[in-house]
């Protein structure tokens, strides 16, 4: 059982790991996104 | 539809991130302990664990009331200098009928987890009472109250009930007899003491403060710490056996 | 539901009470009991009094087209909380005290130490931390999605109804109420009201966020949104309890042991991962921009931030418990997680301290954002304190030691207490209409005593910790154990006196700060009406 459950962390626990990464990274830095968040970083500096 | 569309969904639909949220934040929980409910080296088979009496699990009670975890541990770890100081190092059976846990995060004060035996009666009710009568240079808190007030148990049957509820294994006539294991277990003169023993074997029975009139809260906390990691046997433990 | 069905529930919650208090087994569910119907029955007076007193109409959303915020129930929040963080502080120092002189516990049991710690965790983490966050999450929220808070009366049920659970368990504390569960001592009757509490706070959050104009929701609500949907979670898992009977405060966990302990570490180290740490982030994402006038540094960098911080949070509990009963492979995952966790927590702090490029001269000029830089720092450095502790070498040196309480403090009182600081601050002048602060040359003072409080204290607490943890495994040339565990507690006297100093000073420091504030909002100088729609156009609450 401790078995089975190290070797499914270690394969499919890491790889789940690094495509939500990935996935994150990509949204972070898709290119069409820039203009969208720039325009978010400005957003506490609004007038009232 | 184009990977970019996705995006926008998931950033402006608040229930979606919601959603997004939990999931990414169940996994890692749910890693961690459902397999300690399925993996059976989790906790080791022992001899010699059984429920708290119900003197004991009063005790207990008061333990947890007075804040005792704040300052003190119940976990031996398994290092060199644990085990010298306190004893065999804790085993994750010894507290399997433990709910709540006890095992702390802070020693302002020594662990507690073998404390059991070590000091007399009268100790612990001079300690508790005024902890720099017997060791000057403590800083615990004195507990006088405790040995002026008698035990409150009007509900100590439904206390047994609900650890039973939630998995101790108590038996109908255990919680059947709580009361009358409560004073049995105080007074060794009492006639149901050889029931009482038959119910929770190796108890101890004696009066925990010296007074076989009433019980008090301080006869409970004592009894407590006396059988605290008293009931594994090591004779007959093997660690090798349970390496994990 | 409106306020007549509200009325009816406060009614029926207040009979419930007085049932319940007349069955009492024990005298702290009585006096709660007793209690929580008072507060029903004053609930259902005053909403019903407000019912015959208010306009026909609900408050606009709108005037001239631009919002109209509901600021009342944030000024109450924020006038709350500092009230509670004067009073933990002040807790705080007292305990620090009982450990140097243990007669200050006199023997009383409503005073001891152990009764009364987890009052003092309780006032600053729930009470002080707490407040700050409904506060906060309540202004930003409205101001980055342009648009009134929802609800009517539901602001001000989440704002009053979590205080009152804060005197429950306060009061509980001390009259020896507790599941003995660190950060989640609170008994069952009071874990069920606050689950209450927080639905309708999760609800009040997302109706805002669906009322917002522009499609793009704010990173710090994200923040917010995590902070509330996952303490909802831990506090449901964690608490699982059976009540003894529904007459008594006493109640017993489901889990049990080993299982329990794990349960127990996911729950308390995500309370600060996601109460003591998310939410404070969504603080700095809003108030240093909008402090400095500076866009966030990298907007891109708070998404990654974001994520990632979650994600690894959530796996670290487990290095609460190294060496102890607990399998060595969870032991392994927590210790793995707490590491890798180093990365996005200094992502988010360069984050934060990155947004004043261009706006560094104003460190030199305002006193109130030099505060929110150097908390920051502050958790820049608690978060590497932290990965360095839960490593399995360091920390069976450092477990069981004063060097927990010292990183605690550190991310506590510099992290969370300076950026709350730092955000009231700001929110006084917005909120009641005030052109500045009273004094800045006061918040130089607080600033000051503060910083010097918490280096002392942190110094104090690092020697104290490391020591201890060095006598207990100290030996003889023989092979004996060299020091009796005694010895190892005397040993301490002199770091404890040096922390009470270090905590007095911040509670001088708090004593400056909520000075203030009082003399901001009484005496400071009016905005225009005309520059300040925030409260001026604001008709009565």
């Amino acid at each position: 059982m401790y078995e089975t459950l190290a070797k499914f962390s270690q394969t499919w626990g890491l790889l789940y790991f690094v495509i939500l990464f990935a996935a994150v990274l990509i949204y972070a830095l898709w290119p069409a996104n820039k203009k969208r968040f720039d325009d978010a970083a400005s957003v506490p500096l609004k007038e009232d | 539809m184009s990977l970019l569309k996705r995006h926008v969904i998931f950033e402006t639909n608040s229930i979606l991130l919601t959603i997004g949220i939990l999931f990414v934040v169940a996994i890692g929980g749910l890693i961690e302990i459902v397999p300690l409910y399925y993996l059976k080296s989790t906790i080791e088979e022992v001899e010699g664990m059984r429920p708290y009496t119900p003197l004991e699990l009063a005790g207990r009670d008061i333990y947890l009331r007075e804040g005792c975890y704040v300052c003190h541990s119940q976990m031996i770890r398994t290092m060199r200098d644990e085990v010298e100081r306190y004893g065999h190092y804790s085993l994750a059976a010894e507290s399997m009928y433990d709910h709540p846990f006890q095992w702390g995060s802070k020693r302002s004060g020594p662990d507690l987890a073998r404390v059991g035996g070590k000091y007399s009666d009268d100790w612990h009710v001079e300690h508790l009472i005024n902890p720099r009568s017997v060791v000057p240079a403590s800083i615990m808190p004195g507990y006088p109250h405790l040995a002026q007030r008698e035990l409150e148990t009007n509900a100590l049957k439904a206390n047994l009930n609900a650890n039973r509820i939630v998995g101790v294994p108590y038996t109908d006539a255990q919680i059947e007899n709580t009361i009358v294991d409560l004073r049995a277990q105080t007074n060794p003169d009492d006639d149901n003491v050889d029931a009482f023993m038959e119910r929770y074997p190796g108890a101890l029975v004696r009066s925990f403060d010296g007074d076989t009139d009433r019980v008090t809260e301080m006869e409970a906390l004592v009894a407590y710490l006396q059988m605290l990691g008293t009931l594994v046997d090591f004779s007959l433990y093997d660690d090798k056996a349970n390496l994990r | 539901m409106g306020e007549g069905g509200f009325i009816g529930v406060m009614v029926l919650t207040a009979l419930l009470c007085f049932v319940i208090a007349g069955q009492a087994l024990d005298m702290p569910m009585r006096i709660h009991t007793v209690l929580g119907a008072l507060a029903a029955m004053a609930a259902a007076f005053f909403t019903l009094n407000r019912y015959f007193k208010r306009p026909a109409e609900l408050p606009p959303q709108e005037i001239d087209g631009k919002p109209n915020y509901n600021d009342g129930v944030i000024r109450f929040l924020t006038l709350i909380s500092v009230f509670w963080g004067v009073v933990g502080f002040v807790v705080g120092l007292v305990i620090a005290l009982q450990l140097a002189f243990p007669a200050l516990n006199f023997d009383v049991e409503f005073l001891s130490f152990s009764r009364v710690r987890p009052l003092h965790t309780s006032a600053v983490i729930f009470a002080f931390g707490g407040n700050v966050l409904l506060a906060t999450s309540f202004y930003v929220v409205q101001r980055s999605c342009q648009a009134r808070l929802a609800g009517d009366i539901a602001p001000w049920f989440v704002a009053l109804g979590y205080n009152l659970f804060i005197v429950i368990a306060a009061t509980g504390y001390l009259l020896g109420v507790t599941q003995s569960k660190e950060y989640a001592e609170p008994e069952w009757y009071a874990d069920l009201w606050l689950t209450v509490v927080w639905v309708v706070y999760l609800l009040v959050f997302l109706a805002t966020l669906w009322k917002r104009k522009e499609p793009h929701i704010f990173v710090a609500n994200w923040f917010y949104l995590a902070f509330i949907v996952t303490i909802a979670m831990l506090h449901l898992v964690n608490n699982a309890a059976v009540p003894v009977s529904l007459f008594s405060s006493k109640s017993v966990i489901v889990w049990s042991g080993v299982q329990d302990a794990m349960v127990q570490w996911w729950y308390g180290h995500n309370a600060v991962g996601f109460f003591l740490t998310a939410g404070f982030l969504a603080i700095m994402y809003y108030f240093i921009p909008k402090r400095a006038q500076r866009p966030i540094y990298s907007y891109r960098l708070s998404i990654v931030h974001f994520w990632s911080l979650i994600f690894l949070y959530i796996w670290a509990g487990p290095h609460h418990l190294h060496y102890t009963a607990l399998p060595q492979w969870a032991q392994t995952l927590g210790m793995t997680f707490s590491v890798i966790l180093w990365m996005p927590s200094w992502g988010g702090m360069i984050n934060g301290l990155m947004t004043l490029s261009g706006a560094w001269d104003k460190l030199r000029t305002d006193p109130v954002l030099r505060m929110m830089v150097v908390s920051v720092a502050f958790y820049g450095m608690s978060t590497f304190e932290g990965p360095l502790m839960s490593v399995r070498a360091v920390n069976s040196l450092s477990h069981y030691t004063d060097w927990t309480i010292g990183h605690v403090h550190s991310g506590a009182l510099g992290w969370v207490g300076f950026i709350s600081f730092g955000a009231i601050y700001c929110l006084v002048p917005w909120l009641w209409g005030r052109k500045q602060l009273y004094s800045l040359k006061l918040v130089d003072w607080h600033f000051w005593l503060s910083t010097i409080g918490i280096v002392l204290y942190i110094t104090a607490m690092w020697v104290a910790g490391i020591l201890q943890g060095l006598m207990w495994r100290a030996y003889t040339e023989l092979g004996f154990l060299e020091y009796a565990f005694i010895e190892t507690v005397e040993a301490m006297y002199p770091f404890y006196l040096i922390r009470a100093l270090g905590g007095a000073l911040f509670v001088v420091g708090s004593f400056v700060f909520a000075y203030n504030i009082y003399m901001t909002i009484r005496y400071g100088d009016r905005e225009e009406a005309a520059a300040a729609p925030s409260s001026a156009a604001v008709p009565a609450e």
